[in-house]
């Protein structure tokens, strides 16, 4: 540290720093290339893709592609594009982040703050829903959605996508909140509040790191989630994974690249906004509290 | 203002016994610390005082009131905590009205109580600032604040300035005593400072193991601990023991001091012990001191000489320590009259202010040397 910042190095210094750069550049090129190709195809008309090479860049760039894939692409049986499913994927999305999370925030609350006999208990018991695979709940997942009524509909996944992820949300919180001092909530007590002005006035407004590491959590989950979409969801109501997936396999005359691309950047973009507006959170929240004791 | 009784009170912590049957019982408008090491339960007790903990037996009455099922709400209690517990999201000001607000206080009347509160302890230029906008004493202030604005019936501090520098916590510590002249209500003071206990308390919990030494007034502790433990505990540098065993000489029965040099001195004692009877004696470091001091009564004075092993001035007085019966012995000393290390000092014990303990069970074997 204190040669690179005077100025001072060694030629091996040099060298093996100058290397490490040459890696770090490698590797950035490698794994940005996909998202490189991704861009120029959407934006190539076919005939261009069809005679130039993977990644020429375009010589005549159209915004065709982009627009056929939101509004006009066959999927399925309709030529609607991905429009309506990636609204599906927002009406799943926002309410089953909203909720998990804040049910998560009140269950890491009372686990940290207001611990009752068998607890901690109860806390291992939930941790065990982190290490439940996907799989293995279709079926009884199923059947609790048909007793419902919500088989089918996007209410059902927004249940299915909240109750999944309680246990995260719940240990992030939880976690989050027994670094918080007791002293804090033994002085509200004393002060007169109650458990939920406790909740609102004390924990609440200190909670922001964690509100965004698990919101983001939860969005890159439950927006990029496949297996329970494609599983609890039937033609219009089909999150926006579902119909990319379905999109590309649609058969027609001529596979349009461009198209896919098009489709597949759109269905990526709601969780690359979330990293890029609250990324730095990501990593402050998850390392707060590692630490100050 | 209102008093406080803890009644046979009992804490377990699964089977562990934490508290163990203490009884503790002040005026109104009294200043109580609870002292002793760490460990001791005093914290545990400030808890169940506070409500934040529940009582496996016995009784708490704040004034006329049984507490002990009223949650810490409605005790109309205030405590100042040793991390302070502001309320790190609010400003000073809403940290202050936050309790009061709770309780559903008229704002005029809020406002009006946080202009008080904040001229008692001058933190007005403060009010729109974050708690970690402030330093260490101002912060110390402001729990302070929170806790009077409230206006409670008594106040609890969990060793409150064991955050602070040295020299902060004894400008703090006089003006607690200040603020507990100016209002008058009762307070019950956690910590393990027997500074602290001695300087602010009307009233002194001596506790170890979960079990109250002894409750007294500072003076008391002082001059008259109950046993061992007491008698080490209060004071700086702490009482000096000595084991010695009683012996006849001629008519009178007495102790015998031996110095390092096996010169002995004899010291009557004019109570009920049996010769051959063994007990640890317990001096003070100002009561053996170096012969121009002018104890007291000349004739409860006994002279003896010793080698000096260490000096340590202090300041206004040097410490030395010399051995006695094999035992290292601290005398406090005027700093010319102190010997040099390595040199022989004459030395005046003031036997009135021996006391015995029993070996065993450390408890006073009483009688004083006449």
């Amino acid at each position: 540290m204190d040669s690179t910042s005077t100025g001072t190095m060694s030629l091996p210094q040099m060298i093996g720093r100058a290397s490490l750069y040459a890696i770090l550049f490698l590797f950035a090129l490698y794994f940005l290339a996909p998202l490189f190709i991704m861009v120029i195809t959407s934006v190539k008309p076919m005939d261009e893709i069809r005679t130039g090479t993977l990644i020429a860049l375009p010589k005549a760039p159209t915004l065709e592609p982009w627009l056929k894939a939101w509004g006009s692409a066959t999927i399925g049986v309709a030529n609607e594009g991905i429009k309506g499913f990636f609204m599906n994927s927002l009406r799943i999305a926002i309410p089953a982040v909203l909720i998990s999370t804040l049910i998560g925030a009140v269950n890491g609350y009372v686990l940290s703050k207001w611990k009752f006999k068998g607890s901690d208990t109860f806390f291992a018991m939930l941790l065990m829903g982190c290490f439940i695979p996907f799989q293995v709940i279709l079926l009884p997942m199923a059947r609790t959605l048909g007793v419902l009524g919500l088989s089918g509909t996007v209410s059902g996944l927004v249940l299915v996508h909240t109750v999944y992820g309680l246990a995260f949300t719940t240990l992030f919180f939880r976690n989050f909140y027994v670094g918080i001092p007791d002293e804090l909530v033994n002085a509200a007590k004393i002060d007169g509040a109650g458990f939920w002005r406790i909740f609102w006035k004390i924990m609440l407004p200190v909670s922001k790191p964690i509100f965004m590491v698990t919101i983001i959590w939860q969005t890159t989950q439950i927006w990029n989630d496949f297996l329970f979409g494609v599983c609890f969801s039937t033609g219009e109501t089909q999150p926006v994974t579902v119909a990319l997936n379905n999109l590309v396999n649609t058969s027609a005359s001529v596979k349009e690249y461009n198209v896919d691309m098009a489709a597949a950047i759109i269905a990526a973009l709601p969780t690359l906004f979330v990293y890029f507006a609250a990324g730095k959170y990501f990593v402050r929240g998850l390392t707060a509290g590692a630490v100050k004791g | 203002m209102a008093s406080l009784v803890i009644d046979e009170v009992f804490k377990r912590f699964g089977s562990v016994e934490v508290l163990k049957g203490i009884n503790i019982c002040i005026e109104p408008g009294e200043f109580l610390v609870l002292v002793g090491p760490s460990g001791c339960g005093k914290s545990t007790l400030l808890n169940l005082i506070a409500g934040l903990d529940s009582i496996s037996a016995g009784e708490i009455r704040i004034g006329d009131r049984v507490v002990n099922a009223i949650p810490p709400k409605d005790r109309d209690i205030a405590m100042v905590f040793q991390s302070y517990a502001l309320y790190p999201n609010m400003t000073i000001r809403k940290n202050l009205s936050f309790g009061l607000e709770t309780r559903k206080v008229p704002k005029a009347e809020i406002e009006q109580q946080i202009e008080k509160v904040a001229e008692i302890l001058q933190i007005e230029n403060l009010l729109d600032r974050k708690p970690s906008q402030l330093s260490g004493g101002q912060r110390q202030r402001v729990a302070m604040g929170r806790a009077i604005a409230r206006d409670p019936l008594i106040f609890l501090f969990d060793e409150p300035l064991s955050n602070l520098d040295a020299k902060l916590r004894v400008e703090m510590r006089a003006e607690i005593k200040k603020l507990h002249k100016r209002l008058g209500t009762t307070i019950v003071y956690v910590t393990h400072d027997q500074i602290e206990a001695m300087t602010m308390a009307d009233r002194i919990a001596i506790m170890k193991d979960g079990v109250v030494q002894q409750f007294d007034t500072p003076n008391g502790v002082y001059s008259n601990p109950s046993n061992l433990f007491v008698a080490g505990f209060i004071g700086s540098p702490s009482m000096n023991f000595i084991p010695v065993s009683f012996e006849q000489q001629e008519r009178s029965l007495g102790v015998v001091l031996t110095n390092s040099k096996g010169q002995e001195c004899f010291i009557p004692v004019n109570s009920d012990f049996v010769p051959g009877q063994r007990a640890v004696m317990g001096i003070r470091p100002e009561n053996i001191t170096d012969t121009n001091a002018g104890l007291g009564n000349r004739q409860q004075i006994v002279e003896l000489e010793s080698e000096v092993r260490v000096i340590e001035p202090t300041g206004p007085d040097t410490l030395v320590h010399v051995e006695l019966n094999s035992t290292e012995v601290i005398c406090r000393s005027c700093p010319e009259f102190a010997g040099d290390a390595g040199a022989s000092m004459k030395l005046a014990l003031d036997t009135s202010k021996i006391l015995f303990f029993d070996e065993e069970s450390g408890e006073r074997l009483d009688g004083r040397l006449s």
